[in-house]
């Protein structure tokens, strides 16, 4: 168990590809930190140099309190499951989890004892003499986790390890990591592009974007106070829209100005923080579950009443999707299935204002 | 819906002759495939066959040129007898088999570690050494042999196998590692990378992981090392002319042809013996040779 520490780590590739551009993220022992961004931004560059597997180009990586930038992977003590689970074909899934523990010389009763424990908790007990190529997917991706599990190492590491399996599959395993880590408790660094299993995962989630760290935080805090547009953006699904807007005063109030004419009011607290931004062009965000139909005795405060056309109606089931063109931007909103909706005929909606957001266009950053 | 289940070629017009001619294409493509099959194994196979049928006959019979010489009146194993029993040909034999254990070991353990090299670090200037080992493999041995026993002369390793020792990696080292760089490149990184994480070494993670799942395109390079080094007749041509000192290829044709005569049943007989240990080399090695043994690592 331990904490980790990186201090200003740079990975720059031969070719002068900076993939990691100084990121700074402290671990806390126990934590579970997922590591989430598009394709490409450097979320697996950044686990390996935590595992030793990549070089650092600058900065340094401490595990436990001691720096680990020349140390090699075996001394490091992490265990690190693959996207594509990488076990061992030769070997029977016994074998696969027991050979870190021979390496390091436990005695045979050990590493029996540690290999059934692990096999218990990830209900792989019946495999443990099959070879690799007689698994499923999931069965796979758990022996996988057995590996790491066995080790009882400072951190476990994951990279994407979910996003071979079918759409069910993940679901099923994302609450299976969870339930073991409750269980085992080892510092995680997980990486994933699916912003869910980030949200649903995660103690806190590091949003990264090409080769920076976008923002830190929570999953309800990333949710509900983004950093960033990009933050704003990638977190939530379907995900929130942005609509160019106007900040005016208007009557003793501040109004956001939509295309079409449309007039939403910024709820009184907000006024002070908004004020210095009146008569600038802005960005307005608001996410389609804040964008409902008006509901009788909704106590919400700030709801603001609009009439929108759809174009594209999408039945969910619990809920549908509609979504507006307004001048050009495609907005969505989030409506009870009952609501009778068909694409060309108005709806009476409600946008609640003491959830929007606006950005600034400079500087993309949340007001 | 199992009505419809039942039935699928009613429900779908037209489906059923579709499948029918299907069957009739595959059919077609099985019949052409065994004929070339046939054609191919009879062209193949018509040579061994006759040494097969000449190594058990007589001299007398062999020069005997009335009827037809596909077939054997008197089948004799006095060809072998006398070959077995000369303890020359043991002795060509037996160099034979020293310097193919010797040069498939120096082979192996170099164009492993080179090929590893190759396939998974990147260092500075090893693209273009991958290449080279390749072109290396291009120039042709009736090229390299004038100036290569300018070499082993100098070395005083002419007349001796193990001249030839020497000499063979220079062909069989560019080739396997060539061959193995391919296969080892299909290897996923992520296997290394697990063992070493595990605890490994990298000493372990070949012997342990890496050799192991290599091992088709291991042996697929060894029975090629094999079979240049046991088949091998130009260098040891130009580089031996003591007899003790002769490999089996040579050693045969030396000793077995007199000026213009040729103890026909004799040769036949020693080319047959001589191409046992590759047949039973193959055998033995090829059932690995074709099993994937990557199969189940990765997401499969
Ligand atoms: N070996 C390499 N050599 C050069 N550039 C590389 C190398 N590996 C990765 N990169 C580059 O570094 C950047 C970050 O790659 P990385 O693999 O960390 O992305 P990622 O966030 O894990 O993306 P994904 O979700 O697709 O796995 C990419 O632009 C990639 O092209
Ligand atoms: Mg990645």
């Amino acid at each position: 168990m331990a904490q980790v520490s990186i201090r200003k780590v740079v990975k720059e590739y031969e070719g002068g590809v900076q993939a990691v551009k100084g990121i700074d993220l402290e671990i806390a022992d126990h934590e579970f930190v997922v590591l989430v961004g598009p394709s490409g931004c450097g979320k697996s560059t950044t686990l390996r140099m935590i595992a030793g597997l990549e070089e650092i180009s600058g900065g340094e990586i401490a595990i436990g309190g001691g720096v680990v930038n020349d140390i090699p992977p075996r001394d490091r003590d992490i265990a690190m499951v693959f996207q594509n689970y990488a076990l061992y074909p030769h070997m029977t899934v016994y074998d696969n989890m027991a050979f870190g523990l021979m390496l390091r010389k436990f005695d045979k009763a050990e590493i029996r004892r540690r290999v059934e424990n692990a096999a218990r908790i990830l209900d792989i007990g019946m495999l443990l003499d099959r070879k690799p190529k007689a698994l499923s997917g999931g069965q796979r991706q758990r022996v996988a986790m057995g590996r790491a599990i066995v080790r009882d190492p400072k951190v476990f590491l994951f990279d994407e390890p979910l996003s071979n399996l079918d759409a069910k599959l993940r679901v099923q395993m994302r609450t299976e990591i969870k339930k073991v880590h409750q269980t085992v408790k080892t510092t995680t660094i997980y990486v994933t592009h699916d912003q869910i299993e980030a949200m649903t995962l995660a103690d806190r989630v590091v949003v990264m974007n090409h080769g920076v760290i976008e923002q830190v935080g929570p999953p309800t805090e990333l949710y509900h106070r983004p950093a960033t547009k990009f933050v704003a953006g990638f977190i939530g699904s379907p995900a929130m829209n942005f609509i160019p807007a106007r900040l005016e005063h208007g009557s003793g109030a501040l109004n956001i100005h939509l295309p079409d004419n449309i007039v939403l009011p910024v709820p009184e607290e907000r006024r002070s923080r908004y004020a210095s931004y009146a008569g600038k062009e802005v960005l307005f965000g608001i996410r389609p579950e804040h964008l409902t139909e008006i509901r009788p005795n909704d106590h919400r405060p700030n709801l603001a009443p609009l009439h929108l056309t759809p174009e594209v109606v999408e039945p969910m089931g619990m809920e549908t999707l509609v979504h507006i063109w307004l001048q050009g931007t495609e907005i969505s909103a989030r409506i009870d299935p009952a609501i009778p909706a068909e694409p060309g005929r108005p709806l009476a909606l409600a946008a609640d204002m003491g959830q929007m957001h606006l950005i600034d266009p400079q500087t993309d950053r949340m007001i | 819906m199992s009505a419809t289940a039942a039935s699928p070629s009613a429900a779908v017009p037209g489906l059923g002759r579709r499948i029918g001619s299907l069957r009739k294409e595959r059919r077609w493509a099985l019949l052409t495939a065994y004929i070339s099959l046939v054609v191919a194994a009879i062209v193949m196979l018509a040579p061994p066959f006759y040494m097969l049928i000449t190594s058990l006959k007589t001299s007398a019979e062999i020069s005997d040129l009335s009827g037809t010489p596909w077939i054997v009146r008197n089948p004799t194993l006095d060809n072998y007898w006398a070959l077995i029993s000369d303890p020359m040909f043991r002795g060509f034999f037996f160099n034979s088999v020293k310097i193919t254990v010797c040069v498939v070991a120096i082979t192996m353990v170099i164009s492993v570690f080179a090929a590893f090299s190759l396939a998974r670090m990147k260092f500075f200037g090893s693209g273009v050494l991958a290449t080279g080992v390749f072109l290396t493999y291009l120039v042709p041995d009736t090229l390299l042999f004038i100036p290569l026993y300018q070499i082993v002369g100098n070395l005083g390793l002419l007349n001796s196998i193990w001249g030839l020792v020497l000499v063979y990696p220079t062909l069989t080292v560019p080739f396997c590692t060539w061959i193995m760089i391919g296969y080892f490149a299909s290897i996923p990184k992520e296997l290394d990378e697990a063992a070493l994480i595990d605890g490994a070494n990298w000493m372990q993670m070949l012997t342990r992981i890496f050799i192991p799942v290599a091992l088709p395109g291991i042996i697929a390079a060894t029975i090629f090392a094999f079979t240049v080094s046991w088949a091998a007749f130009v260098y040891p041509t130009a580089f031996i002319t003591r007899p003790d000192e002769m490999p089996l290829t040579i050693g045969v044709v030396s000793q077995l042809i007199r000026g213009d005569t040729f103890a026909w049943g004799q040769l036949m007989a020693g080319a047959l013996l001589a191409a046992l240990p590759p047949v039973i080399v193959y055998a033995f090695l090829m059932d690995y040779y074709v099993a994937g043994l990557t199969a189940g690592a990765t997401k499969g």
